[in-house]
């Protein structure tokens, strides 16, 4: 008795969490305009929605956007985790980890004033109008997403055997070819998992980009608030559930590889222990 | 043997440099500029008006019963601000909890299968989800359509705080959910098993070893929600129908209208309030999970 209640309870958890996303899916193929009433099944505002050139700019914007950021973060992001991984100044290391728990713990809404007062501060100082463009719009993306992909490249730096790279140099690797065919594929699953993260994280993000874009670069989270200001047909939905299935394909490629990862490392402890 | 301790250091400050630089003028910097611009005026001079004004304005609001009363505007958004955040907060425990619990002790395959269903929503884009919200709660949406099929009265629940509360829950749950689940995953099922089989009765077990051992994912999960939802936007305009104004509309307003220097202003004020909960949390963590008698 006592188990059928406590799953009658979780089963509505569960149907709380998806209500809004089963309303979207089931209305982004609704005949008419409605969203609350379902006439019937059509793909009619996905034909719209591949007409609405405005839309489909934005969309490129985002993903112009996103995969440059994740390019900067992941490369920036990957040297820097190998680089506190190896750091020996206490100081250092706590400072750079206090500054990379920073925006991780502000509010969006605090990260995307601040970056936006120095840009427009900055600006004036060389006696710009509008300030805020693409490239500020990037250099707050690729902020915001350096610290995940910190978070997930230094785990692996520290799983990994410090002698492993030793070892490759004594054998008469030279340090870069050691750091190529040792240190790197040690890293490789926590940088993909960091590069996925922050690809999706710039995709999504709304606050932060609403702050730092100013007029002349719109990114698809943009158009949807300013839409959402009007009236949102169904169209809206469609283009929502087709980027909740790509970012959802994307994080289950996410979560195989880190399976996968975690596989791996378990046989190698155990082949240790016997 | 001397080069093995030796080496790690090289290079580290090369490879950081690049990252050190990008913080320094990105982060931290930036988090300068919003307290320079909450001490001055448009001309760079410091004062302090921007901060009394956050304290002093004030404004007329009418009760239900006519009688028009008059409050300090940005005193009665934060407070506002806050009481939904802590009640938002207060939900997600009283769900996420029982929830993460459940979880916890399903079989291993289930436990990834139901964790991943808690995720999912968080990658449906949050100004989308929160629309639908509304037209789920909408007078003539879709709950108020069903209810009326079945031949019951209608409810009214968008414009209401309680409207409110649900969008915060919905967006937030997770973060309270996932901390507290992976305390618990890791907890040692030989202590409650101890525990039994030294007399104590379920609900003992979860008040003087379950709880106390998930306090510290408790502790984040509290942290994870309240601080997004003390600073949220969008939320409220949308589900509160534009009738319950918190801290982050403000903030947003004033930068919409090109008032930099109060929104910094209130940013800084709102920072300043988060920074003390924090030193809070940290307080209770230290003092109650890791003082004293424990290790």
């Amino acid at each position: 008795m006592k188990k059928v209640i406590s799953n009658i309870l979780t089963g509505l958890v569960y149907v709380f969490l998806f209500a809004p996303i089963v309303v979207l899916l089931v209305f982004s193929f609704n005949g008419s305009k409605s969203l609350s009433v379902f006439s019937d099944p059509s793909l009619y505002w996905y034909k719209e929605l591949l007409k609405d050139r405005n839309t489909l700019e934005t969309v490129r914007n985002s993903l112009l956007l996103a995969t440059t950021a994740t390019a900067i973060a992941t490369a920036m992001g990957t040297a820097a985790a190998w680089g506190i991984d190896r750091l020996r100044s206490r100081w250092y290391r706590t400072a750079i980890n206090t500054v990379t728990d920073i925006p991780m713990t502000n509010p969006d809404i605090i990260t995307g004033i601040s970056m936006m007062l120095m840009f427009v501060f900055v600006g004036r100082m060389f006696g710009a109008r509008n300030s805020l463009n693409f490239w500020t719009i990037l250099i707050a993306h690729v902020t915001f997403c350096l610290p995940y992909v910190i978070l997930q490249v230094l785990p692996k730096l520290q799983q990994m055997d410090r002698a492993l790279p030793e070892a490759a140099m004594d054998l008469g690797c030279t340090p870069f070819r050691a750091f190529w065919k040792v240190e790197l594929p040690e890293m490789l699953p926590g940088i993909v998992t960091g590069a996925i993260m922050a690809f999706t994280m710039s995709l999504d993000d709304f606050v932060i980009s609403y702050f730092t874009s100013g007029t002349g670069f719109e990114t698809l989270p943009i158009r949807i608030y300013s839409m959402t200001k009007k009236t949102v047909t169904p169209k809206m939905y469609a283009l929502a559930t087709i980027i909740f299935f790509i970012t959802l394909t994307l994080l289950l490629i996410s979560n195989a590889i880190e399976d996968s990862d975690d596989k791996e490392s378990r046989k190698q402890k155990n082949a240790k222990n016997d | 043997m001397k080069s093995l301790t030796k080496r790690p250091g090289n290079g580290s400050r090369t490879a950081l440099a690049p990252y050190s630089l990008w913080a320094m003028l990105f982060i931290v910097v930036p988090m300068v500029f919003i307290a320079y611009y909450a001490f001055t005026d448009n001309n760079f001079q410091f004062t302090m008006e921007n901060i009394t004004r956050f304290f002093t304005t004030v404004s007329n609001v009418k009760n239900p019963d006519g009688s028009v009363e008059e409050v300090r505007t940005y005193l009665l958004i934060l407070g506002r601000s806050l009481k939904l955040a802590v009640i938002s907060t207060a939900v997600c425990l009283l769900i996420g909890y029982p929830l993460a619990y459940r979880i916890a002790h399903a079989r291993k395959r289930t436990q990834k299968i139901m964790m991943t269903l808690v995720m999912i929503p968080m990658w449906m884009n949050f100004l989308i989800r929160t629309y639908a919200w509304m037209t789920i709660l909408q007078d003539a949406g879709i709950i108020n359509n069903i209810l009326s099929k079945l031949g019951l009265k209608p409810v009214h629940i968008i414009g209401t705080e309680v409207a409110v509360i649900i969008g915060m829950v919905y967006d937030y749950l997770p973060y309270m959910v996932l901390p507290i689940y992976s305390i618990m995953v890791k907890m040692d099922s030989g202590l409650i098993e101890a525990a039994h089989d030294l007399g104590c009765g379920t609900l003992s077990v979860l008040r003087r070893v379950i709880f106390p051992l998930s306090l510290p994912g408790v502790l984040s999960g509290i942290t994870m929600v309240l601080i997004p939802s003390i600073s949220t936007f969008y939320i409220s305009q949308k589900l509160g129908s534009g009738k319950f104004f918190l801290i982050g509309d403000a903030i947003e307003g004033q930068y919409v209208a090109n008032n930099l220097h109060f929104a910094a202003a209130m940013a800084f004020i709102l920072m300043i309030i988060l920074l003390l909960f924090m030193a809070l949390i940290k307080y209770f963590t230290s003092r109650y999970l890791y003082g004293g008698n424990a290790k």
